[in-house]
């Protein structure tokens, strides 16, 4: 079958705005948007530019717009999109770098900020730590994401304020705060008690609407917000 | 750019992350990556991680140690398979200090699981020896890790492609790196370089693989005359999403699932009596290509049934949550319900550039050491696999050896006198072959030659091989190296140009696709993933050996190097 996909095309460098740019593509009842992609570079246009990497949803490198939805390009079948044309855009919220490549770095900063890592003393046992399996539920939703930006593109208020930390950042600060191995919650909640930190978050859960990986990141951060509220 | 470093580390999954951890702090240290870090293909692992823990029933390294020699179809050095078995419960343990989120027992203790050819007592039965947490074991280790060197504030380069390596006076002492945003070359100096860049499984059709594990880094070093072991044991996993190669763990037969032929028929307990599906992956890939040869295909295709229903929605959603969603987006297939269409997928390279059990990479069939090279990880051979590689033995490996490999580093940094060499020649070289390929007018296409040597790799040297289809492969290759020199390429364009870097890439597949079928002509039998039809049966007189292969003026050369063997002497293999 042969499908219309409208995709978004930006290089900065030479041009001074974006344009679309049209691709009639046949696609097979298994092909992902990803291998639609792939096809349009490998057989009419080279110079589309994205990333991409293991093109099953565990590396996070293909986020793009699908019809206006921040999501994977290799967890989306193309026949699940019965209209033409299917339209192609990069991630929102960041600035484009090249086609449907934004800059990512800005992300991965403000990720790296919230300390995501376990602060704890190194246990002097040649033992694990122990940690109950019911303790381990309270985050093991949370170990799910897989840094694909998504959320962080789809979030209303990344898209207003750029200070904002953004729900992936947030998500992965919860992942340790929850941690019941972590030992050093109180300074946690005191970075992420600020108003470009956890009281960014306004509930719009567009986070949780688009999650790749079904991470209620919304209830997730609201549980940040309670934990804060109930210390202070 | 002109860079300094102490270290340069290529690769930021598991191998070259555990170096960087073990090395931040004493050596300044740059991790060089075609992809940001955490998505680097160590993610890809579902299952768990492989360790003698005896959390979940008795348990003991000795036994970690027969099952993986007898794996490895007696071709593992045993004293580097003791290296890794006696080392594993400390790196678990250490892991969960780090803050891996493992799954968790009852008592509170890390879980662990069955998995293919993992036994107790000497494969009496299987053992629950995988840790794991849930079915995405690699990616949370992954995270973990570069987490780790973030708390440390190890230096990257992302997206940024090795191009070349430079060696003076016999010593490793740079690499040239391509960078993807802006398209200049860089040159970086370094008393050390780590390869720990992965496999390339991108040389088969139908793979777990992601994209970009296309090898370039093994492909420079045998370039530039360093030796590739045993490169023709390519590990088939029996499960791979049907058409697709997506992979779906064996931790779905470690829970319990089953593999099912047309009449509904659990059909492992004919190849592997005593462990059934949980017989190690060669011989699991085989069983199901002989139902699918002998018609019992589901409707007589080329699949076969792997049912987990009966484990019940509880268990798929806090086990396997992971494969579940693969099933249901890829297959349609809905896991607690229906079973999933699997058949074998191109997964891992037992074979790569050769080691000792701490990283240094071994320059000739009598072991000598090339100053100031290390390798760990798939890219590297310890040999710890030997001819099959176990399941939840890779992550074992990735953190084992790349912590010995940062250590013995470390060592090497406190003698090692800097790289003094000028290598502007290298750079021009590197520079000029950069500029011809982006002017590059030929009328032969990368993407067309790339799909065809994957086709071609797929049908004569996957699970069955023979020497007709072998020679065919060997000449075919040729052919299509010589039209690789005649490429055109149509972006000028030096900045995020992936084209580019795909024609680089497609000649390492090229140039590692000749080993593998090299190496397995020269095999004139059947050992572990290695299957010769016309020599079926294992040749220990002949070929209790790895095979070294080494680049000549023209074509390759390949030796026979021995075996180390310590503790367990070869027996048949059955399960």
């Amino acid at each position: 079958m042969e499908r219309l996909f409208r995709i978004f095309r930006l290089d900065p460098q030479k041009d001074t705005s974006p344009r679309f740019q049209e691709y009639r593509v046949t696609i097979e009842p298994i092909d992902k948007i990803l291998d639609c992609l792939n096809r349009i570079r490998w057989q009419q246009d080279p110079s589309l530019t994205l990333r991409m990497s293991c093109a099953h949803g565990i590396c996070g490198s293909d986020g793009m717009r699908i019809n206006g939805v921040c999501t994977l390009a290799c967890q989306r079948l193309a026949k699940n999109y019965p209209e033409d044309p299917i339209i192609i855009e990069p991630l929102p919220n960041f600035r484009v770098v090249k086609d449907l490549v934004v800059d990512i770095e800005p992300f991965f900063e403000k990720y790296r900020a919230l300390k995501p890592y376990l602060i704890a003393e190194a246990p002097g046992s040649e033992t694990e730590r122990c940690q109950s399996p019911e303790e381990r539920e309270v985050f093991a939703e949370a170990i799910r994401c897989i840094l694909c930006a998504c959320c962080t593109a789809a979030c209303p208020v990344s898209a207003e304020n750029g200070q904002f930390m953004g729900p992936a950042a947030l998500l992965r600060a919860f992942r340790y705060l929850f941690d019941s191995r972590d030992e050093d919650a109180r300074a946690r909640m005191r970075m992420l008690d600020t108003d470009d930190a956890i009281w960014g978050c306004k509930s719009h859960g567009k986070c949780t609407e688009v999650c790749p990986k079904e991470i209620d990141v919304r209830q997730r951060l609201a549980q940040t917000k309670k934990k804060i509220y109930e210390v202070k | 750019m002109q860079l300094y470093h102490d270290v340069v580390i290529v690769g930021a999954g598991l191998a070259g992350l555990r170096a960087a951890v073990e090395l931040s702090g004493s050596a300044d240290i740059a991790v060089v990556s075609k992809v940001y870090p955490t998505r680097s293909h160590s993610g890809a692992a579902q299952g768990g991680i492989a360790a003698a823990l005896g959390n979940e029933g008795e348990d003991s390294w000795e036994w970690h140690m027969f099952d993986t020699v007898k794996g490895s179809d007696f071709i593992g050095d045993q004293d580097a398979i003791e290296i890794m078995t006696r080392d594993a419960p400390r790196a678990i343990i250490e892991l969960e200090h780090m803050g891996v989120p493992f799954s968790r027992t009852a008592e509170g203790r890390i879980a662990q699981r069955a998995f293919g050819g993992h036994t107790r007592e000497f494969g009496r039965a299987p053992v629950k020896r995988a840790c794991y947490a849930s079915d995405r074991t690699g990616r949370v280790v992954l995270d973990t890790l570069y987490e780790q060197c973030v708390k440390k504030g190890v230096r990257f380069y992302s997206e940024f492609v090795l191009i070349d390596l430079s060696f003076t006076d016999g010593q490793a002492g740079g690499a040239l790196l391509l960078e993807w945003a802006t398209g200049e070359l860089h040159e970086v100096r370094a008393r050390a370089i780590l390869l720990a860049t992965g496999g390339f499984g991108k040389v088969y059709k139908t793979t777990s693989n992601c994209f970009t594990n296309t090898g370039d880094a093994v492909s420079l070093a045998f370039r530039h005359g360093v030796p590739l072991q045993d490169m023709e044991f390519v590990q088939f996993h029996p499960t791979g999403i049907r058409g697709l190669g997506i992979l779906i763990s064996e931790a779905a037969r470690g829970e319990g699932g089953f593999l099912l032929n047309s009449s509904g028929e659990r059909f492992m307990e004919r190849y592997a009596p005593a462990i059934k599906d949980l017989a190690p992956r060669d011989i699991v890939s085989r069983a199901i290509l002989r139902e699918i040869q002998s018609g019992r295909g589901i409707d007589g295709q080329d699949y076969v049934h792997l049912d987990i229903t009966h484990l019940g929605p509880e268990v798929i959603n806090e086990k396997l949550w992971e494969i579940a969603s693969f099933a249901r987006l890829y297959t349609g297939a809905e896991p607690t319900r229906e079973p999933i269409p699997v058949q074998p997928t191109c997964h891992y390279m037992m074979g790569g550039i050769p080691t000792d059990g701490d990283g240094r990479v071994l320059q000739d069939s009598a072991g000598t050491p090339l100053p100031g090279l290390f390798a760990a990880g798939e890219c590297a051979c310890v040999s710890v696999h030997g001819a099959n590689r176990l399941g939840c033995n890779s992550l074992l490996d990735l953190v084992v050896f790349g912590a010995r490999a940062g250590k013995a580093i470390r060592q090497w940094l406190a003698q090692a006198r800097p790289c003094a060499r000028d290598i502007s020649d290298l750079r021009d070289a590197s520079r000029e072959k950069i500029s011809r390929l982006l002017a590059a007018a030929g009328k032969e296409q990368v993407p067309r030659i790339r799909q065809q040597l994957q086709e071609l790799m797929m049908e004569q040297c996957s699970v069955f091989r023979d020497a007709a289809g072998l020679e065919k492969a060997r000449r075919k290759i040729q052919e299509l190296q010589q039209r690789f020199g005649a490429i055109g390429l149509s972006v000028r364009e030096p900045r995020y140009n992936m084209e580019l870097v795909e024609a680089l890439e497609c000649d390492h597949l090229l140039s590692l696709a000749a080993v593998i079928v090299e190496s397995a002509l020269l095999r004139r039998e059947s050992r572990g993933a290695h299957f010769r039809e016309d020599y079926p049966e294992r040749d220990d007189r002949n070929f209790l050996c790895h095979t070294m292969a080494f680049k000549e003026k023209k074509g390759m050369r390949i030796e026979k190097k021995p075996v180390r063997i310590t503790r367990f002497e070869p027996v048949a293999r059955t399960y």
